[in-house]
């Protein structure tokens, strides 16, 4: 073969059949269906069938390394034959090390934290191609890790390697097939040529290609559309750094780049040395038998070695000796030379030398800097070793990691040879292979060492998991009348009192002021009665701040609460970023923003609520509005939740009875949506159902006598016990709706979830149109829950359908009570306005994170609809409701 | 119509089929195949079987493969035999 002819075959490889007899078409089937059969039949074999078979098949390849070695230098004429005799021991001996423990049938692996399990699917028919430096090894590491993972192999060896490596596959198959292997498990392909290989890497029942060789049979696997593992050439750069050990670098250079004459494609090509040690390590080099070539031999020897037209090795010089290449180039040399170095001064096709040589051929580069250094090793990796292998003899942590850093190399191998060490198990704890991965940068699929793991399809158990849920609410939640003297008990040097003006002008924040502990300093801080806006919070900052306060008490509703939680949050972490913490989130665990924990103030927050709806006292959520763009941004993460939370109705006994009203239904609102959240789990159950049951009894009671302590006490519990269950549970779609027409329309919020209340009822006890997924919850459970809560009010029913139609009506019956309008229509918006507004309302509400709990997944249309029901008004129970609806 | 129910023993699978296939008639409707005591098959059972189906095929007899556990299923499945047998529990 000319040189000529021999670069077209390593960069060539033509896919087409046509050149095939019908015969040899016939022959190459019959190699197929039996591997087919014979992977077939693997299916049934157990773990322990597998690794019967594969222990006296590492035993004979240890057995026969010596003569397979022998038969390999004599018919390839390559290499070194006692190196062979190593390389095939590693393969049968270091691979078995590897393999004999690892499951590589049915179940591999148990991960039971992530309640995954993995099990091995074999891939059935591999098509593997050897290659000629390491022929022999390789076929015994692929048979070896083929029966290990129930896999059938066709081979194809280089047919210059071909009685060798048939010789290798007669070994270990009769032997697998005596202790139990399958039939047909490892055929040979007969005299192989391209087409044979192009029809076999394009069969439908081959299902890997394991290809190791030269470029062009890595670059045919892979362009066959078949799967594959192509594993080709190297160039690999070696930095010789000045505080490495050197007597240990350059004996490890030499016995890597001599193995086998250097026919791995991992072995040390160009090594590059630091100039503070470059004199002691030429010497070192000579001493040790290697011949520097002067720049004379140089120019001889790589006009030689290196064809000028392709810039790419000679092949008659592979895996030749130091001492033949010497004395074949011209170069008079010591007897016994090992090694021949020359010197270059840059890479590329100028510097002939600097490419991959798998002979005893070594590229030296003398660097003035380590930047010098790993630039030209970056150059060598680029140059055709990409992916492949880099060597680093240093005994400098920061050098060590700028290089692994900046070479792109499968394997970077740390002060040991390059060749061996990227073997694998000898030197290092890398997984033993004879199939170096080189990743993207090399064309191939991985990096990895390949190994048994990449003959198997792995299949993954993935069973249900349940993240851990939670219920957190404040520390110490004091209730009942008089509740506000539990102030006392807790010690301050700086009181702020956050309150709004009508509660200062009634007199509530002196009740506040005389339980503060004594000798705190008090200071009240007035805000406007309306959701705060950053100017307030700023402001208010700036007081806690002036009065170094350590204690902040919020006496409000919902706005002045939600003021204090972010007034909290910006004194103590001055650098929060209200906007970037409202990012998006769909679960809280999972969030791209966290809220900040290192804090350069410390203040306890204590909430006395002054309606009884939103619970703010004890939720982790604080609303802020933007002014210039009236856009609102919900703030929510735990570290918001108030640390103490007061509930004393002596705040509520003069609530006007529309605010009675419209908090108290939001309290439904919140109680029932956190009852069907999918978020619900038995300990937000207890708290929505008791909300519910509460606010059923005592909501009419407080609305028709505001006097009635006992009700406004039961209320203002209510709201707080439901607070808890939407704290952890979350709302649904509700309040999605109430948000967005709430917000186009002006109207109060418990009001817009009253007008929807009845209808989200309704939709949500009926089967969804879509189902929202959820782990958290095992089938649809809504419409159940809703029942539950009909028996809990002793409403009647037989059925579940009954119950919901039940609920809903006794909903209706308590809004009529509590004099909400009907519809919206009431409201006194026309249909023109709402049929306009419609549509962008529905977008809103899509875009609303309060669903995302909601039993059901509401779609743009039904929201749409929803929003009409609202419209058009009460009557659910009675009208269509439950006869038409369809319910699981 | 006339059903032919042969037992298989593991330890002879191959031969029982071949047997099986030269005995089989084109009077006989149906061949049932009992696999209930078969472990596990071998290439040569494999064989054995795409030969009988063959045999079945020419002479119109429906083979019908009784008590195949999972395993041997697959492996069948996987040579894309299953087609060319009815299966019975």
């Amino acid at each position: 073969m000319t040189v000529r002819e021999a670069v077209k075959e390593r960069i060539q490889i033509p896919l087409a059949t046509e050149t095939l007899s019908a015969e040899r078409i016939a022959y190459l089937e019959d190699l197929v269906r039996q591997a087919r059969a014979a992977a077939a039949v693997f299916t049934q074999f157990n773990q322990e069938d597998v690794d019967c078979i594969v222990k006296p098949m590492v035993l004979a390849g240890l057995e026969q390394a010596q003569y397979l070695a022998r038969l390999a230098v004599e018919e390839t004429r390559l290499g070194v034959m006692e190196d062979k005799v190593i390389k095939n021991m590693v393969a049968s001996e270091f691979v078995y090390n590897y393999v004999k423990d690892k499951r590589t049938v049915g179940v591999i692996r148990e991960l039971p934290d992530r309640n995954l399990v993995e099990m091995a699917e074999p891939i059935g028919v591999l098509f593997s191609l050897t290659p000629i430096t390491n022929p022999t090894s390789t076929v015994l590491f692929k048979c070896i890790m083929a029966v290990k993972t129930r896999n059938a192999v066709v081979f194809s060896p280089h047919p210059k390697a071909w009685h060798c490596c048939a010789e290798a596959v007669r070994i270990m198959y009769e032997t697998a097939v005596k202790h139990g292997a399958p039939e047909g498990v490892f055929t040979c392909v007969d005299s192989p040529t391209l087409p044979d290989n192009a029809y076999l890497m394009k069969h439908k029942d081959v299902g890997l290609i394991d290809a190791t060789g030269g470029p062009g049979v890595v670059k045919a696997a892979y362009s066959s559309g078949k799967p594959a593992l192509g594993v080709g050439p190297g160039n690999t750069p070696v930095y010789l750094e000045k505080s490495a050990d050197l007597n240990t670098a350059v004996v490890d250079i030499i016995i890597s780049k001599t193995f086998d004459n250097g026919t791995i494609c991992a072995s040390e090509q160009t090594v590059v040395i630091d100039d503070e040690i470059y004199d002691q390590a030429m010497k070192k080099f000579a001493d040790l038998g290697a011949h520097v070539c002067n720049e004379k031999e140089t120019k001889l020897l790589e006009r030689t070695v290196i064809d000028p037209q392709t810039g790419c090795m000679q092949p008659m010089a592979v895996g030749q000796k130091a001492s033949d290449i010497a004395r074949f180039v011209g170069l008079s040399v010591k007897p016994n030379t090992k090694l021949l170095i020359a010197l270059i001064q840059g890479v590329g096709r100028e510097h002939p030398l600097s490419v991959e040589k798998l002979f005893p051929v070594l590229a030296v580069y003398r660097a003035r800097s380590v930047g010098e250094a790993l630039k030209v090793c970056v150059d060598v990796n680029h140059a055709g070793g990409l992916g492949h292998t880099a060597v680093v003899f240093s005994r400098n942590e920061e050098v060590i990691r700028k290089f692994g850093e900046v070479i792109n190399a499968g394997r970077i191998i740390v002060n040991s040879p390059g060749s061996i060490g990227a073997l694998g198990a000898v030197y290092n704890d890398l997984v033993p292979t004879f199939s170096f991965g080189c990743g993207t940068g090399g064309g191939n699929s991985t990096t990895d060492n390949v190994n048994v793991f990449h003959y198997l399809n792995i299949k993954r158990l993935a069973r249900r998991t349940q993240n851990h849920m939670w219920f957190r609410v404040p520390n110490q939640i004091y209730f009942n009348m008089n509740a506000v003297e539990n102030l006392r008990q807790f010690p301050s040097l700086s009181t702020i009192v956050v309150t709004s003006p009508g509660l200062e002008r009634i007199g509530h924040v002196d009740i506040v002021r005389r339980h503060i502990c004594p000798k705190t300093h008090v200071h009240v801080l007035v805000i406007p009665d309306a959701e705060p806006e950053v100017k307030v919070i700023l402001q208010g900052v700036e007081s806690l701040n002036f009065y170094k306060a350590d204690q902040i008490i919020a006496l409000g509703g919902g706005s002045v609460i939600d003021a204090a939680k972010i007034m909290k949050l910006k004194y103590e972490s001055p650098e929060a970023d209200l906007e970037y913490l409202a990012a998006p989130f769909l679960d809280l665990r999972k969030r791209v923003v966290q809220y900040p924990t290192e804090k350069l103030s410390r203040a306890r927050l204590v909430a006395i609520s002054t309606t009884s709806g939103t619970g703010s006292e004890v939720t982790p959520f604080a609303v802020l509005i933007d002014k210039e763009s009236g856009r609102k941004v919900t703030l929510a993460d735990y570290s918001l939740t108030p640390d103490v939370a007061i509930v004393d109705p002596q705040f509520v006994m003069s609530m006007p009875k529309v605010l009675t009203a419209d908090t108290g239904i939001d309290c439904l609102t919140h109680a029932l949506e956190a009852g069907v959240s999918n978020y619900a789990s038995a300990y937000t159950d207890s708290n929505a159902m008791q909300a519910i049951r509460l606010v059923f009894k005592y909501l009419p009671i407080a609305y028709e006598h505001p006097g009635d302590e006992e009700a406004r006490c039961m209320m203002h519990n209510a709201a707080c016990i439901a607070a808890m269950a939407f704290s952890n549970a979350s709302v649904g779609v509700n309040h999605a709706l109430a948000h967005a027409f709430g917000a186009r329309f002006g109207v109060a919020h418990g009001r817009a979830n009253a007008l929807m209340l009845p209808h989200v009822i309704a939709y949500n006890a009926v089967v969804p149109a879509k189902f929202m997924p959820s782990p958290y919850t095992k089938g649809y459970v809504a419409h159940r829950k809703y029942a539950t809560v009909a028996d809990l009010l002793g409403l009647s029913g037989g059925t579940v359908e009954e119950k919901v139609k039940n609920l809903i009506a006794a909903t209706e019956q308590l809004l009529d009570q509590l004099e909400f309008p009907r519809s919206i229509a009431e409201l006194g918006i026309s249909k023109e306005q709402f049929a306009e507004a419609v549509p962008e309302l529905a977008r809103i509400a899509f875009d609303d994170p309060s669903w995302r709990s909601n039993p059901r997944m509401p779609l743009m249309t039904e929201l749409v609809e929803l929003f009409w029901k609202a419209y058009e008004g009460r009557g659910v129970a009675k009208e269509s409701g439950a006869s038409e609806q369809q319910t699981v | 119509m006339i059903a032919v129910v042969l037992n298989i023993d593991e330890r002879r699978v191959a031969l029982a089929l071949k047997e099986a296939g030269e005995k089989l008639d084109s009077a006989e409707g149906e061949a049932v195949l009992d696999f209930s005591s078969v472990r596990r098959i071998d290439p040569s059972a494999l064989r054995a079987m795409e030969e009988f189906a063959r045999i079945a095929d020419e002479k119109a007899v429906k083979v019908v493969l009784r008590g195949v556990n999972v395993d041997i299923y697959k492996v069948l499945k996987l040579m894309k035999l299953t087609r060319r047998f009815s299966f019975e529990n």
